[in-house]
């Protein structure tokens, strides 16, 4: 029994460092949002059933899309997401292609040398608003919008951060400078953030009726952001509970094949 | 070593290839009929907890290498590819990620058995500076895989680390320079990482090799720190321990699972997901938890060391920290000559019993102190982390000396339960106090 206790404190103690290695920083905590999906950047402990059996609500994340769409792709690339990869949030390949074509994309060079224009397919990467980082630093006030393809995984505190950093847009303190060209952002480390309030009540129509305040827009893009950076979630956590349940009961077997082959010893 | 057509095994196949190549009489003498003290406790698995972690990470790093492209203004793309597009990929990118740090655990709780029950002291010295080097190895393997995927992390780790080697005195830009192959990190930079990354895992595994073959020669400590007397004190490795160790490894596996498919980030920084940017340096840089200890002992040196009343520096505190720094590990190299106690475990050893967790406690405020911005309290933090460290093992000479043991049971198999008589030749003779 104490040698279990000893075993348990030493791994107790290699788990607190790594956790005050990611407690490190000073930003504001964005408060726990409840996502069907879980939360990607939290751990299981954290996150309850939905850790272990979660998946994306696929219409948040289709709303979500839209918000993209229609409000963030003004500024801000998707670059590690193919048209293809929708049909993973039920968009059907028609669909699919049909989302595709309304974009115009350059290829090439063809036969003649010279690059063309040509409607984007399924396999095309999102069409990026800015044709290079340049250029969307030129248009964007000397910094480039970063690109939103990991957002959710690249950033502490995941979905909830995006959300509250969406929804986090406040009158500064007395006395808080705000620079031209910035904003105050309860969320943002700093606090000072070159990306305007973008989300406002009614600023999409949602095809399926849902009220679109600034609120669930945040709500919805976040689910989809979340997708986008991690598409694989509900494949891991499918075949983790599958793995965990086989390593279990392999664990149960051996611990009997060792009590049987002990049993002469004791 | 067996000579000439001994063999009797039952299989006509078999017995053919033993008579030529004896190499299954090899494995039934090492790991079939071994002699094995019978009373381990759990702390024994994690010897093969680490091979089983050490193979996985070669396996999985394999097979994320066909699909990895070395190239600064690729290789974080070819990450996400893997984690995409490559069937599975992200299964063994996060295998092998949470590997890393799955290894590290395995190889501390490794380490900190050696060190509780005497597993370094006569006749297993050798065995312990081995592990000493391998340790030493996977921390150089694991800082080179951490910068390969091309994250901010990895890039401003890399940087941190290697101009560490630009304190030593005279040739240490040259040597920054040889490790970058050029005059930043770069491509070039990337490129070594990524050779050496794929190679230092197999001269891991040859080591490993050399350190499971000296343990063969001395055969295995055990938690009494008492050599088996006879046959009575000791089963055959099969089937006694390779069936505990499959079930430890199982419940490991279980452990590491858990991280991989439910908190598969975790372990890592977030801005690790940050392509790589030489212009923005990221607010913290940390590294990896399982270097936070040695993090801290580094940054620990906050102040220059010369000669006193005068402006005189002999170290610098960059100087100062990585000498520390590599210390730390350097110190582990003569720790079977540190300590002057003849008793091997703990259990018999009043004072060391409780000093051990001097040792834990230290390596616990550093980890604390390394994850935290270098500012107060934590540099206080992490300067008493580092002389507690250092305290621990500078203090065995002494402690060796004034401490009284426990007297040691007479044999494996006879513990002290009853309170049966002693053989005198075994118990431990304490030195005598002067």
């Amino acid at each position: 029994m104490r040698r279990l206790r000893t075993l348990f404190l030493a791994g107790l103690v290699a788990l607190s460092g790594a956790g005050s290695a990611l407690a490190a920083g000073t930003e504001v905590v964005p408060p726990h949002e409840s996502w069907q999906h879980g939360a990607v950047n939290r751990p299981f402990w954290q996150t309850g059933a939905a850790g272990f059996f979660g998946t994306f609500n696929r219409a948040e994340a289709q709303r979500g899309f839209q918000v993209y769409k229609e409000v963030c792709a003004t500024c801000h690339s998707l670059n590690l997401v193919s048209y293809r990869n929708l049909e993973a949030l039920g968009f059907s390949e028609a669909e699919v292609k049909a989302i595709a074509a309304q974009y115009e994309v350059t290829d090439g060079p063809n036969d003649e040398g010279e690059m063309f224009t040509r409607k984007a397919i399924p396999a095309d990467r999102f069409k990026a608003p800015f044709p290079n980082e340049k250029a969307a630093a030129a248009a964007n006030g000397g910094k480039a919008p970063p690109d939103l393809s990991l957002m959710a995984k690249a950033r502490a505190h995941g979905e909830d951060y995006i959300f509250h950093l969406l929804t986090g847009y406040r009158e500064p303190p007395q006395g808080f400078q705000v620079p031209d060209g910035t904003y105050y952002n309860e969320y943002f480390p700093g606090h000072l953030i070159a990306m305007p309030s973008i989300l406002n009540d009614g600023g999409v129509t949602y095809a399926d009726g849902t009220n679109a305040t600034a609120v669930q827009q945040a709500r919805d893009v976040s689910v989809f952001l979340t997708w986008a950076a991690e598409p694989n979630l509900e494949a891991r956590k499918r075949i983790g509970v599958m793995v965990l349940l086989f390593l279990t009961v392999l664990a149960a077997v051996l611990y009997a094949a060792k009590r049987a082959v002990w049993a002469d010893q004791h | 070593m067996a000579h000439g057509p001994t063999s009797t095994f039952k299989n006509p196949v078999v017995n053919w290839v033993d008579q030529r190549l004896p190499v299954f009489t090899m494995i039934q003498k090492e790991y079939g009929t071994f002699p094995t003290p019978r009373n381990f406790n759990y702390f024994w698995n994690f010897g093969a907890i680490a091979m089983v972690v050490l193979v996985v990470m070669i396996l999985t790093g394999i097979f994320l290498a066909m699909h990895y492209t070395a190239h600064t203004s690729m290789a974080f793309a070819s990450v996400e590819r893997i984690m995409r597009d490559v069937n599975f990929g992200w299964l063994i990118r996060y295998i092998h990620m949470n590997g890393a740090s799955m290894f590290f655990i395995a190889v501390y709780i490794h380490i900190f058995r050696g060190l509780y029950y005497g597993s370094y002291k006569k006749p297993r010295e050798l065995l312990w500076i081995l592990g000493v080097v391998i340790f030493l190895l996977m921390m150089a393997t694991a800082f080179m895989g951490y910068v390969l995927p091309w994250g901010q992390m990895s890039f401003w780790g890399a940087t941190v680390i290697t101009n560490l080697f630009s304190a030593i005195p005279v040739v240490g830009g040259d040597i920054v320079t040889l490790l970058w192959g050029g005059f930043s990190v770069d491509n070039p930079t990337l490129n070594r990482f990524f050779a050496l990354h794929y190679l230092l895992p197999f001269v891991i595994f040859a080591v490993v090799f050399l350190h499971v073959a000296a343990l063969h020669v001395t055969g295995s400590n055990n938690p009494l720190g008492i050599e088996p007397k006879g046959p009575q004190d000791t089963v055959p490795f099969h089937p006694y321990y390779t069936v505990k160790d499959s079930f430890g490894i199982t419940l490991f596996l279980i452990f590491w699972a858990a991280f991989v498919f439910f908190a598969p980030n975790f372990l890592g920084h977030p801005d690790n997901y940050i392509p790589a940017n030489p212009l923005v340096t990221p607010a913290h840089i940390v590294p990896e938890w399982y270097f936070l200890p040695f993090y801290a002992i580094l940054r620990a040196v906050t102040f220059n060391i010369g000669i006193p009343f005068t402006d005189i520096v002999l170290i610098e505190a960059k100087l100062g920290g990585v000498l520390l720094m590599f210390g730390a590990i350097a110190i582990l190299f003569v720790l079977p000559w540190l300590d002057t106690s003849p008793v091997r475990s703990a259990r018999f050893r009043p004072i060391y019993r409780i000093w051990i967790w001097v040792f834990v406690a230290a390596f616990a405020m550093l980890m604390y102190a390394g994850g935290k911005p270098a500012e107060q309290p934590y540099i206080a933090i992490g300067q008493l982390g580092t002389v507690l460290y250092f305290a621990f093992f500078l203090a065995l000479p002494f402690i060796g000396w004034i401490e009284k043991p426990r007297p040691l049971p007479a044999s494996i198999s006879k513990p002290v339960l009853g309170g049966g008589p002693l053989a005198s030749g075994v118990t431990a003779k304490p030195m005598e106090k002067a």
